[in-house]
């Protein structure tokens, strides 16, 4: 197996392109674990952790989509933040955790503290196991994913566009995950995971959600429910609809409910070892009812992920 | 391993008549100190060579091929491009085993050293690889052609018992044993018992899931045998079996123990030893193996799973008339440890209960699913989950709570177990759950002073599933029995060489045993033994080899009753040289020397009348010491075939658990809030290591409770990594409230009741109890799965 260790990310593109067929690694918490395995033999690896900036954020204008659509937030053009693909999932809770707190929440359920020294949201983008568990908040808040070619440029791709199948996402051979945006959170965001232990688990199934006060919307994103992750979108329209944004007052009960089963009914799960089919929609349903409440209440608070929003 | 060297405390030379563990210890690093591993600090800091750190030069990689199928016949297999390989010095297969071709436990081998012709469970080892790289190794293992012929699995145990000569797995049948026990007339009972209730329950397969694979290096000699380094349980086991298959004698085998990282049975049967020993012998060059995680999973075998089926009868009161019992133990293809396992789960099969009249079958049986054997807790564990799921029926049918049914039943000193034994040393269950009831309660939810809920604290932890929604509280009781030391005859005695010498000036003692050091922390009592008996600090542990007599096995929570007795003894042997060298040299004789008038404190010989006579270092000089004495418990007899009927166990020992729980009835996910226990253990002997181990039984018996699982269908392992085979992590593992007892054994040494296994039996019960206390679901499967709370 060949070991590629480029220093620049021009580099790394090129050596990418040359070798389309090697399997780029940052943090290794995915990666290793498959050549551990067997269950992955690369013909090369492309080491990404010499490329200091792929470990960095910073704010930015709103993304302009490849495909030349207006940015997926009109409401959201500036203070957008463009995050490096290696940066581990340790530094988005400490440092990024009040402008993500979804996100940050997600980052907290990944494997362990060493782990999340070392895995990124990148490592997970790459992997696209629907079980990853960055991909519900992602979803849920709108994030677009930098990819880039030696060839051809920067591709921005939309969140909802990425995942393409069971570990499949919609990078070509040649591209590299260069980063991903997302606007800071403008209200409340829950994320919540089923596991049969208390820590260190990889999902039975798992629910995000992200309240975008300004546009008077909800976003979903649901996990390891179906081949990909993916977004409850009639579950979406039919809340945004529902709640009462200027008012703040109290969702009905019948609403909840409607809501739970809209997320169940975007899910098309399977029965595994992890879990059975039936339970992977029922737990769905009320993770769903009960994220709303939190994020609902938060709103009603004025507070973003319990916090007193600015 | 030396210990620190401290100061001796005043003595006093007048004093009536103390024995050396009553002077030396504590405070000393002595019996009932708690002094600090030796291995701890360097496995803590990853230090700690393991036996997959092994590492000579030249070495080759041994790897090995294992089936896909649960049964199939083997065609042919077609070596040649593996061979042809560079870098590949030998591929392997049942053909080049030198000698005996079948091995096993307990004198059955059964199970081939590599597949003849067919394969009866996945994972079974077909060929092996030797190379100079791992990755050749893997890879000449993909080159190598099997051309199969699949069968059909037999997979269900219930109808191996219907139909034994129909679904035969291997030539001895389908049933490996069938215990029965009888006593008195149930019949009978069931005419005249007030009080019924009956239930199924299953145990699924539990893993032993230790965190070292299996690894070892065999290093060809010069004189045609072998050196041998492996983590095991039990050399001289493990050379008996080496040796034929080997076609070696057994004094050709040098084996030395290797770091061991856990063990709790799974390292009872052999693993790579063979197979390196193979390869070594074939290439003349040292070979290494070690297991990666998945193979581990089908490299040693796994607790049985049960099916049972239980019915008591009982007064209207709650006092137990009858007990109909049936278990049924899968033990995969090969027997493995299944006879003893079954004998144990007929033995222990109504628990520490008076019951006149008893009806069990026990049954251990063949068949494809993964091959099971030694687990902690060894056949105990199935039944009493069982029988501790009963209690909690017959309580509720009887209006009485969990605890006082169980005292109305419970055992004591003198009473007779199922198999006729009398408990002959102390048994105070009835007191032990009147002190675990007692014990205070955890806070309720959210009682902290600010009203806040960390949700670590809550069912399913950091994934925030809940803010406290959904969230009921439970309370479970557990009790359990365990037969310490081996049991049904057998001679599980253990050796010790001991050595005395002055080094540098200063009395050191050597300490030489067989004795695998697994992790329970064998070394650091040897060494407190030692240290004690002969009023020394300074007390080195030689690595255990296999150039001292058998300790037999790190297993049956026996090695501090066994081993310890044979250091204990070897000890004294040593001692009483010492002094009577002293007489010699000091040219005066001593009377009442065996009474007493002459002991061995802080490094002085110390006359009850005369105060200090001498120190050890003046009396031994350049003499060194050495004494070596075998230490047998006293002798148990066979289980009667038909009744059950016999004196079958060494010792027993008994643990109590209070579980409580909060349950999130919506989702399923459970959160064990906190477990308390009570243990009789004769005499604590290192209160940290004690500690240490009723933690990690309770938590071995937590995971079985609510996760720990190896899924298997058709036959097929569905979860062969830790992703999927989840044991407990510290925020699954509640803290504990203890409360020891030592109410001594007069039989064993110290006193003592041996600790490892019994809180491995009852944690599981009381946290299965305590959600069906919040859910009201009958819960009669471990492990707990969601699906079961939410569906019932």
């Amino acid at each position: 197996m060949d070991f590629l260790r480029p220093t620049t990310w021009a580099d790394a593109l090129a050596a990418k392109a040359e070798q389309p067929d090697a399997l780029p690694i940052a943090g290794g918490t995915d990666v290793m674990v498959e050549i551990n395995f067997d269950l992955h033999r690369p013909p090369a690896l492309l080491d990404l952790n010499p490329i200091k900036e792929l470990a960095t954020y910073d704010t930015a204008e709103a993304p302009v989509l490849s495909r030349g659509d207006d940015p997926p937030h009109p409401p959201v053009k500036s203070g957008w933040l463009r995050i490096g693909a290696s940066v581990p999932y340790t530094r988005l809770i400490n440092e990024l955790g009040d402008a993500l707190p979804g996100l940050a929440q997600a980052s907290r359920t990944v494997g362990s503290p060493q782990i999340r020294n070392r895995g990124s949201v990148g490592g997970n983008l790459g992997a696209a196991s629907p079980a990853g568990d960055s991909h519900p908040p992602l979803l849920a808040g709108n994030a677009v994913i930098e990819v880039e070619s030696a060839a051809r440029g920067v591709r921005m791709i939309p969140a909802t566009e990425f995942y393409l199948g069971v570990k499949r996402n919609a990078l070509e051979p040649d591209e590299l995950i260069r980063a991903f945006w997302t606007a800071p959170a403008t209200g409340a965001q829950y994320f919540s995971k089923i596991g049969t232990r208390n820590a260190m688990v990889i999902a039975v199934c798992s629910f995000a959600i992200a309240l975008h006060p300004e546009e008077r919307r909800v976003g979903t994103g649901v996990g390891s429910a179906a081949p990909t992750p993916r977004r409850a979108t009639a579950a979406e329209e039919f809340l945004s609809n529902e709640l009462d944004w200027d008012g703040r007052t109290p969702f009905s009960v019948s609403a909840a409910q409607r809501f739970g089963e809209l997320v169940k009914e975007a899910a098309s799960p399977i029965d595994d070892v992890r879990g059975t089919a039936d339970y992977r929609k029922h737990a769905l349903s009320v993770m769903a009812r009960r994220t709303l409440t939190w994020a609902w209440n938060d709103y009603r608070a004025n507070k973003i992920a319990g916090r007193e929003a600015s | 391993m030396t210990s620190p060297v401290k100061s001796p405390g005043p003595v006093k030379p007048n004093g009536p008549v103390r024995s050396p563990g009553h002077v030396a210890a504590p405070g000393m690093g002595g019996v009932g100190d708690s002094p600090l591993r030796p291995d701890g600090t360097l496995k803590v800091s990853g230090e700690f060579a393991y036996a997959s750190d092994l590492w000579i030069d030249g070495m080759l990689w041994g790897a090995t091929l294992r089936s896909p199928h649960p049964r199939a016949k083997i065609l042919s297999i077609d070596l040649g491009p593996a061979l042809a390989m560079a870098g590949v010095h030998a591929v392997l297969t049942h053909e080049d085993v030198p000698g005996r071709k079948l091995y096993g436990l307990d004198h059955t081998e059964d199970q081939p050293v590599l597949a003849i012709g067919e394969v009866r469970h996945q994972g079974e080892p077909i060929a092996l690889v030797a190379a100079d790289h791992p990755e050749i190794a893997r890879r000449a293992m993909e080159k190598i052609a099997v051309e199969w012929e699949v069968l059909e699995p037999i997979t269900d145990a219930r109808a191996v018992i219907a139909e034994p000569d129909r679904y035969r797995v291997q030539e001895r049948g389908g049933i490996a044993r069938h215990q029965p026990v009888r006593v008195g007339d149930v019949d009978r009972a069931k005419a005249e018992a007030a009080v019924v209730v009956s239930s199924d329950y299953s145990v699924g397969i539990q893993d032993q899931a230790f965190l070292g694979p299996e690894s070892g290096l065999a290093v060809p000699a010069e004189d045609g045998g072998l050196d041998l380094y492996v983590s095991t349980q039990w050399m001289h086991n493990d050379l008996k079996q080496i040796a034929p298959c080997l076609g070696l004698a057994e004094d050709q085998i040098r084996m030395t123990l290797a770091g061991v990282g856990g063990a709790f049975g799974g390292r009872e049967d052999l693993s790579m030893q063979i197979h390196a020993g193979m390869l070594a012998l074939y290439t003349g060059k040292p070979v290494k193996m070690s297991y990666n995680r998945y193979e581990s999973f089908f490299g040693h075998v796994h607790r049985h799973p049960a099916e049972m089926r239980y019915e008591f009868g009982a007064t209207a009161e709650g006092r137990l008339l009858y007990a109909d019992v049936e278990i049924i133990l899968d033990g995969g293809a090969y027997t493995s440890a299944t006879l003893n396992v079954t004998g144990n789960a007929a033995s222990l099969g109504v628990g520490p209960y008076e019951i006149p009249n008893i009806k069990i079958d026990a049954w251990g049986v063949y068949t494809n699913n993964p091959p099971c054997g030694a687990m902690r807790g060894f056949g105990a564990v199935q039944a009493c989950f069982a029988y501790e799921s009963m209690m909690d029926k017959l309580a509720e049918a009887c209006g009485i709570s969990p605890v006082r049914v169980r005292q109305i039943n419970a055992v004591s000193q003198g009473s007779k177990l199922a198999t006729g034994q009398i408990i002959d040393s102390p048994a105070p269950l009835a007191e032990m759950l009147e002190r675990l009831e007692a014990m205070p309660m955890p806070a309720p939810l959210g009682a902290g002073p600010d009203g806040e809920i960390d949700i670590r604290a809550l069912p399913g932890g950091v994934s925030q599933t809940t803010h406290g929604e959904g969230v009921v509280r439970g309370v479970g009781y557990g009790v359990g029995i365990k037969n310490i030391c081996f049991s049904e005859a057998f001679d599980d005695y253990s050796t010790a060489r001991v050595r005395l010498e002055v080094i540098g000036g200063e009395p050191t003692a050597l300490v030489h045993t067989a004795a695998a050091e697994v992790g329970q922390g064998l070394v650091t009592l040897q060494a407190q033994i030692a240290r004690t008996e002969l009023g020394v600090q300074r007390v080195t542990i030689h690595p255990a080899d296999n150039q001292v007599g058998d300790a037999g096995s790190s297993s049956a929570s026996r090695q501090s009753y066994m081993t310890g007795g044979a250091v204990k003894t070897a000890c004294e042997a040593v001692r009483a040289e010492l002094l009577a060298m002293a007489e010699r040299k000091l040219g005066r004789a001593f009377p009442g020397i065996t009474q007493g008038e002459l002991n061995v404190v802080g490094g002085k010989i110390m006359s009850r009348t005369e105060g200090v006579i001498a120190s050890i270092e003046e009396i031994l000089g350049d003499d060194v010491i050495e004494e070596t004495r075998e230490f047998h418990h006293h002798p148990t007899s066979r289980m009667d075939p038909v009744t059950g009927q016999g004196d079958s166990h060494t010792q027993l020992a008994l643990c109590v658990h209070r579980a409580v729980v909060d349950v999130d009835v919506d989702l399923g996910l459970v959160k064990v809030v906190e477990m308390a226990a009570v243990q009789d253990v004769g005499k604590i002997l290192n209160l940290l290591s004690l500690e240490g181990q009723i933690h990690g039984g309770s938590a071995q018996g937590l995971g079985l409770a609510v996760m720990e699982e190896i899924v298997v269908s058709g036959g097929l392992v569905r979860n062969p990594s830790f992703t999927d085979y989840l044991i407990p992590t510290i925020l699954d593992m509640p803290p504990m409230r203890l409360d020891i007892l030592e109410n001594p054994d007069p039989k064993a040494p110290y006193g003592l009741r041996g600790a490892g296994e019994p809180p491995t039996l009852s944690s599981t019960p009381a946290i299965v109890a305590a959600i069906r206390d919040a859910t009201g679901r009958a819960l009669t499967r471990v492990p707990v799965r969601p699906e079961h709370i939410i569906r019932g």
